[in-house]
């Protein structure tokens, strides 16, 4: 051994280790995972010492002290959350000022809407194809009928205006995942094309929208997009924010495809090629079916943001969940400490459960698509 | 010959969608009388802006000036920002690994919290819910050190410079340098010697002992002055907007989370031989941490880290929600809403946030070009 190295290395024998702990059952879990030194016993009794204080104060705030019964004047000096606000504002935060005799219509658009991503988003489930065809082409056609209303049908035309709350929220959701995945698909395939120009334009498309805040997006598509089209052609108050939220969705889905469109072997398509398949028919029934599989796990966890960050829509006057639990906020007939608390805490709760739901469900997907064989 | 059909056609649609659209956007905007051109630049902003880091009038300055005070407290906040949520975020990643179960349940739990819920009703929160509630000055909540708290925002001691401040600055420097110099020579000594020479503790006494000695000849470098109920406000201290604080607090918050998921996965992704080889080799675990595991890790941890920072700059356009004077504030909307010109402003707008964010692509792709493994 020479000297430069020697002084690194030990020259001692380790000492001999203590026998392995022989304790078992729950003090053992208890001794590995709590108490296994003077600073993992100091942390324990931290972090226990936290949940001491914060839990006994949630649960005064969410349940002991809270307004269960009653009207407005219950809440005047409630100490904790007031629910009989949230409960009676629940139709306005739920589908705005929709007419209440048409809100089946809400109900059925909504319903379908996501039993047709459940078909489509399972691996499992057979015809997916014909599932994608409902729910990109059909889907969206249906929905803007039953919604907007078509006099001829029997159905009347109910304003944009009138529309709010969860209902606008899972719209836009819905608009971010109809319009946004065929739109990045679309620009993933052109970053990646041959054609010199078509790449660029994918590209500068992309790398912009990524590169800009979300509300510029938002505010260009509310102020400037009737600037820019024919009085004729302008569009609805609420359907320019929805073009917004495609546009946006579309980019980081883009860029969450072309992982998927890199992940493919290149045989596949030479494979494929060598079939006698065409260039369109190759990407059509063999590229894009797998790549999209690979990819759901991604498109998923683009759409939890994409979904957070239709709340950005109450900043341009749309009455999404956020802006109506705002509106309904502001009525003076329900005046109170706890009023602002209470419907934030509502609000969050909603986003939660949406967002954890789809984030463990994306988890399970991916844990799936890597050991099964349908990948 | 297909492609060259289909690169023209989209040139040529492009082309024609553009122009069509700026013609059509020509004539709506000369037909409402918003200006076409950059001139409302020069003009007198009349507007006043709670937090100018740089003097502002509402009678004097311009529109420009407005432009340069909104960017200035958006990098403000983003700075700020971006050194809580690191810090909070590293601190959470890290416990999310603890062998303790308590401590990495908890953490588990306020990652799973803060990126599920929108940042923008987390700042509506913090705002309406927390800060805006708060008692008036006269019954303000006192905190340490001379803090003050109440529904105009936090009150800090505000620094002074005083008659020590050059010869203790000018001391710090001199024995960071000298310092750091003999640290270096400690290194070379013991990389070629492999015997430790003691220069480098030498060094910390220096950059220690010197600042210390120059405060005790010249006195303190700064003197502080408490703030003090004057009237129906405090006064003589440094004052910090509910509006910034509740930007820093959601911002940071929720950003930590996303960074703290960034931490675990990239500290996980060093192997385990890593550690099991060097302990092998004798390493002691706080090398082992140092030499072995973080320069790994940061490998993997830095790009999607700049990827948050530069989330974090954009999630701060949201000031507008609860009117703190960045950039979006200020300029897409107090400016925007005053001269009408939609379209400059906007695009403006956007520009800046590209800028940045394309100069730190650019700055990455550097970095990454120099950390990338050099396989032989």
């Amino acid at each position: 051994m020479n000297a430069e190295a020697s002084s690194y290395v030990v020259r001692d024998m380790a000492p001999a280790r203590l026998p392995p702990v022989t304790a078992f059952g729950p003090w053992r879990w208890l001794k590995q995972n709590l108490l296994q030194d003077a600073t993992s016993i100091t942390l324990t009794i931290g972090g226990l010492g936290f949940i001491a204080l914060l839990v006994p104060s949630l649960w005064r705030f969410l349940v002991s002290d809270a307004v269960w019964h009653g009207g407005p004047s219950a809440c005047a000096s409630a100490k904790g959350a007031c629910w009989v606000f949230i409960a009676q504002k629940l139709p306005f935060l739920t589908y705005g000022a929709y007419p209440e005799a048409q809100r089946w219509r809400v109900d059925v658009v909504v319903g379908s809407g996501f039993a047709l991503i459940i078909w489509l988003a399972s691996p499992r489930l057979p015809r997916r194809n014909l599932a994608a065809a409902l729910f990109f082409v059909v889907f969206p056609v249906v929905a803007l009928i039953l919604l907007h209303g078509a006099p001829a049908l029997g159905l009347e035309t109910i304003d944009t205006s009138l529309w709010g709350g969860i209902f606008v929220t899972l719209l836009l959701g819905l608009a971010g995942i109809v319009f946004a995945l065929p739109l990045g698909t679309a620009l993933a395939l052109g970053r990646r094309s041959n054609l010199p120009l078509i790449r660029l334009t994918a590209t500068i498309f992309i790398e912009t929208v990524r590169g800009v805040p979300f509300i510029t997006v938002l505010f260009l598509a509310n102020f400037m997009l009737p600037l820019f089209v024919p009085a004729a052609w302008e569009p609805d108050r609420l359907l320019r924010p929805m073009i917004g939220t495609a546009l946006f969705g579309a980019a980081y889905m883009a860029e969450v495809v072309r992982g998927g469109l890199q992940a493919l072997p290149r045989g596949q398509i030479e494979a494929a090629r060598a079939l006698g398949l065409s260039s369109w028919s190759a990407l059509r029934r063999v590229v894009l079916p797998q790549a999209l599989t690979i990819v759901i796990p991604g498109i998923v966890n683009s759409f939890i943001g994409l979904f957070k960050d239709t709340t950005l829509v109450s900043i341009v006057g749309i009455f999404d969940f956020l802006g109506a639990a705002e509106a309904a906020r502001a009525d003076p007939k329900w005046q109170g400490p706890s009023i602002a608390t209470t419907g934030y805490v509502f609000a969050a709760l909603f986003y939660f459960c949406c967002c954890y739901a789809m984030s463990r469900w994306s988890h399970g997907l991916e844990r799936r698509l890597q050991h099964g064989p349908e990948a | 010959m297909r492609g060259f059909a289909a690169q023209s056609l989209l040139v040529l649609a492009l082309g024609l969608v553009v122009a069509s659209a700026t013609l059509e956007a020509h004539e709506k905007m000369l037909a409402r009388h918003m200006p076409l051109g950059f001139g409302f630049w020069h003009q007198t902003a009349g507007f006043d802006i709670e937090q100018a880091l740089i003097p502002f009038a509402a009678s004097s300055s311009t529109y420009g000036t407005a432009f340069l005070v909104g960017l200035l407290n958006t990098l403000l906040v983003a700075a700020l920002g971006i050194a809580l949520a690191t810090i909070l975020g590293f601190v959470i990643g890290i416990a999310r690994l603890s062998r303790n179960f308590v401590v990495a349940r908890l953490s588990a739990a306020y990652v799973e919290m803060f990126r599920n819920i929108p940042l923008l009703l987390q700042l509506l929160f913090w705002y309406n819910a927390i800060l805006r509630p708060l008692p008036a000055p006269r019954q303000s909540l006192h905190l340490p050190l001379g803090a003050v708290l109440n529904n105009r925002g936090l009150m800090l001691p505000g620094p002074h410079v005083a008659p020590g401040a050059w010869p203790v600055a000018l001391a710090l420097v001199l024995g960071l340098v000298l310092g750091l110099g003999l640290l270096g020579a400690a290194r070379r000594a013991k990389r070629l010697t492999g015997v430790s020479s003691g220069l480098g503790w030498w060094g910390l006494a220096l950059a220690i002992a010197l600042p210390t000695g120059a405060f005790m000849v010249f006195g303190p470098p700064l003197h502080f002055t408490m703030p003090q109920l004057q009237g129906f406000n405090y006064v003589h201290g440094v004052s910090l907007y509910p509006e910034l604080i509740a930007l820093l607090l959601g911002l940071s918050l929720y950003t930590a989370a996303f960074i703290a998921e960034i931490v675990r996965a990239g500290i996980q992704s060093v192997a385990k031989g890593q550690r099991e080889a060097a302990a092998a080799l004798g390493l002691s675990p706080a090398l082992i941490l140092r030499l072995i595991v973080v320069p790994q890790a940061l490998r993997v941890i830095i790009p999607p880290l700049t990827n948050q920072y530069l989330n974090l700059t954009k999630n701060s356009t949201l000031a507008v929600a609860i009117g703190y004077p960045d950039l979006a504030q200020v300029f897409m909307g107090t400016v925007l809403n005053q001269t009408g010109a939609a379209v400059q402003i906007v695009f403006i707008t956007m520009g800046v946030y590209l800028a940045i964010s394309l100069f730190t692509a650019l700055a990455m792709n550097l970095w990454n070009q120099r950390a990338a493994l050099h396989e032989r």
